[in-house]
């Protein structure tokens, strides 16, 4: 009988994505572009060739990172909407470290890897300021999460065009990009480097883990589904939202880091490229399950990368994507709004 | 008005909640339904209420068919519910509740509607003033509001659902004589219940269900021995009281002094034993709430000391005295208690004291295992926690207890569960008494107190009785302080 409602799920599963796509197409039908010609697009845009693919797990290494700590704080019922921000300040951080040490004559290997963990520190310090927030001030993490992000920007803004500006004329261009030596390796011919990919999906492994087989990650749940029952079988409670909120932090802190170091090897003002809310997006999609976060985040980032030729050859803005993924974020929740209202009745 | 059901059938799932039950009900009648938990009686209600529908039978209400969509419906055909937990809006204004559900147009007239509000209320003696506000009544002023909202929109039945569970002796009574009036009337009442004695005093005819079946009725005069025999197929009884070997002094209280919004508690002292059980009475929000609260440190005393083995714990947060072997349950289980979403095994994970990083899952599985079987807990190690049963879900609770514990602190330890679980779950807490563990509970049965305790502590507004010797004092005295009569002024 669970088989049976297994296939019943993936079902259900289908029609959402079915319909996601046919009100896209209502979308495109209403802006007067071929809604067929335009999906097929997206598709040989993210699939066409080797070297798109690679850009697509290019998009995916920041995505499945943030997602992999939007994870951890969704177990314990914290909406942490400032991951944008988390990840921002990841970026600062490691922009930070590595204009201080580019000159020390360290090695750039041992550089790069102490610029990555204090990106991870970054994004930690901006999460526990939340935290500490919801935790001290009684301020709603949706709220101060928010607020965060906004200083992010504006951090970011202020650094390219103050302290960290270009010789000569700053711009929205970002800062000074890093000696070649501080940028982590590439695949050859590629912009992918294969430390990002594996630092990415190492992630994802410790969060599978984490939250599957241990005391922390069972206790995590415990206080997400009931904090003062939680609170009464012995889980210190704040602690854990605040650990909670670090480990995201860390993880969204890398995927700037990775942003800075793998791909813009600077600081651009919208560093964060909407990663953050798209995360966001992903781990409601995956309904919380660490196991299905790899290929949504990896979806999600085929869309992105397949629509960017949109305007090029369709003359469509490449928001499409992005519309796409809403539509089908807010399906899959109908349906499986549907799916437990007949669950219920039968 | 007449109410007949006829071969009503429902399924949840597997569970055959309701199996064929054909009642008939004359008009002005008292029908009680009795029964033990999960026997029915609340689904085959919410049947003739509108709130679910039956999968097979038909109602007729004066002899005509009728189909109940919902709730709107059913008031609109004259059948009005009184549910367990009050459906009311406590933030708002009494006059503002009564008028909900009203389709009185766009901008309802209060002054007619509170000349209404106020003649019935006279009608059947509730003094209830109509600009209070909801959350500072009792659940017994609340029941009063409810009964007069569902006759103002016209309801010839009523059906009352457990309405003795949390109001106090004389709110009691004053809610059966209305009960016997409205029936007076020609309107029909269905009571449903656990208690036999409100039954057996207020009732003409009981139907009693068991397993989703009718197993039988009776007429007053009724047999208490025989409705046990068909609620339960046998009998049974509480057993003799017994008191436990004293263990020396697990927790003391020195002038500790309590205060929050409502009420203040002054200066109470207290010694318990290992063994001991201190049972608290009052009517709900009288104060003894906070002072369980207090033992465990969840609240926090203005003053005063609170000691744990001779240790002085004032101050220090519940994980110290859980350290300290003190622990507390709570009364809202899926609430406070326990988690949703997480399955027994998980629980018992989550309450084990471990350094472990890794859970290890056999072993969880084994310990889940053990504890069904010690606490018979109908479900099985994956059954999520708020798919069981209440009765079941008050054991599950129960078996997340440490082990060895100096203090167990409980609120309503045995609320709304049946007789057969009331005495399973006492069993079970008494054999922490005789390992030395002392139990300081709550609750709003009286015969529980005394059938449990070794001495009472009474609470009324905030004020606190010296310890009562439970062996000695009675059900009567025990209403009497409750309720404010006899205290030293």
């Amino acid at each position: 009988m669970t088989k049976n409602s297994r296939w019943v799920n993936v079902g259900f599963q289908i029609a959402a994505l079915v319909l996601a796509l046919l009100f896209t197409s209502l979308i495109l039908l209403a802006a007067g572009a071929p809604p067929l010609e335009a999906y097929k697009n997206i598709v040989t845009g993210a699939f066409g060739s080797f070297k798109k693919f690679s850009d697509v797990l290019v998009s995916w290494v920041p995505l499945l990172l943030v997602s992999a700590g939007l994870l951890v704080t969704f177990a314990t019922g914290l909406w942490n909407i400032g991951v944008e921000g988390q990840i921002t300040l990841g970026a600062i951080a490691t922009t930070w470290a590595l204009r201080e040490l580019q000159d020390t004559g360290l090695s750039p290997s041992l550089i790069l890897f102490l610029a990555i963990l204090a990106g991870m520190a970054g994004g930690a310090v901006w999460a526990l300021l939340a935290g500490a927030l919801k935790t001290f001030g009684g301020v709603n993490e949706i709220f101060g999460g928010l607020g965060l992000n906004f200083v992010a920007t504006a951090l970011t803004i202020y650094l390219i065009f103050g302290p960290w500006k270009r010789p000569g004329v700053a711009s929205m261009s970002g800062t000074e990009p890093f000696d070649e030596a501080l940028h982590l390796s590439l695949f050859p011919e590629l912009r992918l480097s294969p430390w990002a990919l594996v630092i990415a999906i190492l992630a994802i492994v410790f969060v599978y883990f984490l939250l599957q087989g241990t005391y922390f990650g069972l206790r995590l749940k415990a206080v997400g589904k009931n904090f003062r029952a939680a609170y009464l079988l012995g889980v210190p409670t704040w602690q854990y939202m605040m650990l909670s909120f670090l480990i995201c932090g860390a993880l969204a802190g890398i995927a700037g880091a990775m942003q800075v170091t793998a791909v813009y090897y600077r600081l651009i003002p919208s560093i964060s490229s909407g990663y953050g809310y798209l995360g966001l997006m992903v781990a409601m999609l995956v309904n919380y399950q660490a196991i299905w976060a790899a290929p949504v985040a990896l979806f999600f980032a085929a869309l992105n990368i397949g629509s960017i030729q949109l305007p090029i050859v369709l003359k469509l803005d490449s928001s499409l994507s992005g519309v796409l993924q809403g539509m089908l974020v807010l399906f899959v929740l109908i349906v499986e709004g549907v799916r437990q209202r007949i669950a219920r009745r039968s | 008005m007449k109410v007949e059901l006829r071969g009503i059938h429902k399924y949840f799932g597997n569970n055959h909640a309701n199996n064929d039950i054909t009642l008939n009900i004359p008009a002005g009648t008292i029908q009680g339904i009795l029964g033990e938990n999960g026997a029915g009686k609340s689904t085959l209600m919410k049947i003739l209420s509108g709130f679910i529908h039956a999968d097979k039978g038909e109602i007729l209400l004066d002899g005509k068919a009728v189909f109940i969509q919902s709730p709107a419906t059913a008031i609109h055909h004259g059948v009005g519910m009184l549910h367990q937990d009050p459906l009311d809006f406590p933030p708002m204004r009494v006059i503002d509740n009564f008028m909900i559900g009203h389709s009185g147009g766009l901008f309802p007239n209060r002054a007619s509607v509170t000349r209404d509000f106020k003649l019935i209320a006279e009608q059947y003696g509730f003094s209830l003033d109509p600009d209070a506000y909801v959350d500072s009544l009792t659940v017994g002023e609340r029941q009063q509001l409810e009964i007069i909202r569902l006759l103002w929109l016209g309801a010839r039945v009523l059906i009352l659902d457990e309405p003795t569970t949390g109001i106090s002796a004389s709110q009691k009574e004053k809610l059966f004589a209305t009960l016997r009036t409205l029936a007076e009337q020609g309107k029909t009442i269905i009571f449903v219940s656990h208690k036999l004695e409100d039954v057996e005093v207020l009732c003409h005819q009981v139907a009693v269900l068991r397993q989703g079946s009718l197993v039988g009725e009776a007429k007053k005069p009724f047999d208490t021995k025989k409705l046990v025999e068909m609620m339960f197929g046998k009998e049974i009884s509480l057993g003799a009281r017994q008191t436990l070997e004293r263990h020396g002094s697990v927790l003391s209280l020195q002038n500790v002094s309590i205060e929050d919004v409502r009420l203040k508690i002054k200066d109470v002292s207290l010694e318990v034993s290992g063994g001991e059980v201190i049972g608290l009475a009052g009517m709900e929000g009288s104060g003894q709430g906070a002072f369980l609260r207090a033992c465990a440190g969840i609240v926090r005393p203005v003053s005063g000391h609170v000691k744990v083995r001779g240790r002085d714990l004032t101050g220090k947060s519940y994980h110290v005295y859980k350290r300290n072997g003190v622990e507390f349950l709570p009364a809202a289980r899926l609430e406070e208690g326990l988690v949703p979403g997480l399955s027994l095994t998980e629980h018992y994970v989550l309450a084990e004291k471990s350094k472990d990083v890794f859970i290890n899952h056999e072993r969880g599985l084994k310990q889940a295992q053990e504890k069904i079987a010690a606490f018979n807990i109908k479900g099985t190690p994956v059954h999520t926690i708020e798919s069981l049963s209440g009765g079941n879900q008050q054991r599950a609770l129960l078996s997340l207890l440490r082990d060895p514990l100096s203090a167990v602190l409980i609120e309503h330890p045995t609320r709304g569960l049946d007789i057969e679980s009331v005495i399973y779950i006492w069993g079970k807490l008494k054999e922490r008494c005789r390992k030395g563990t002392a139990i300081m509970f709550i609750s709003s049965d009286l015969e529980e107190i005394l059938q449990y305790s070794d001495r009472v502590l009474v609470f009324f507004s905030g004020r606190v009785s010296q310890p009562l010797d439970a062996s000695t004092t009675t059900v009567e005295q025990l209403g009497q302080l409750i309720g404010g009569k006899g205290w030293a002024s």
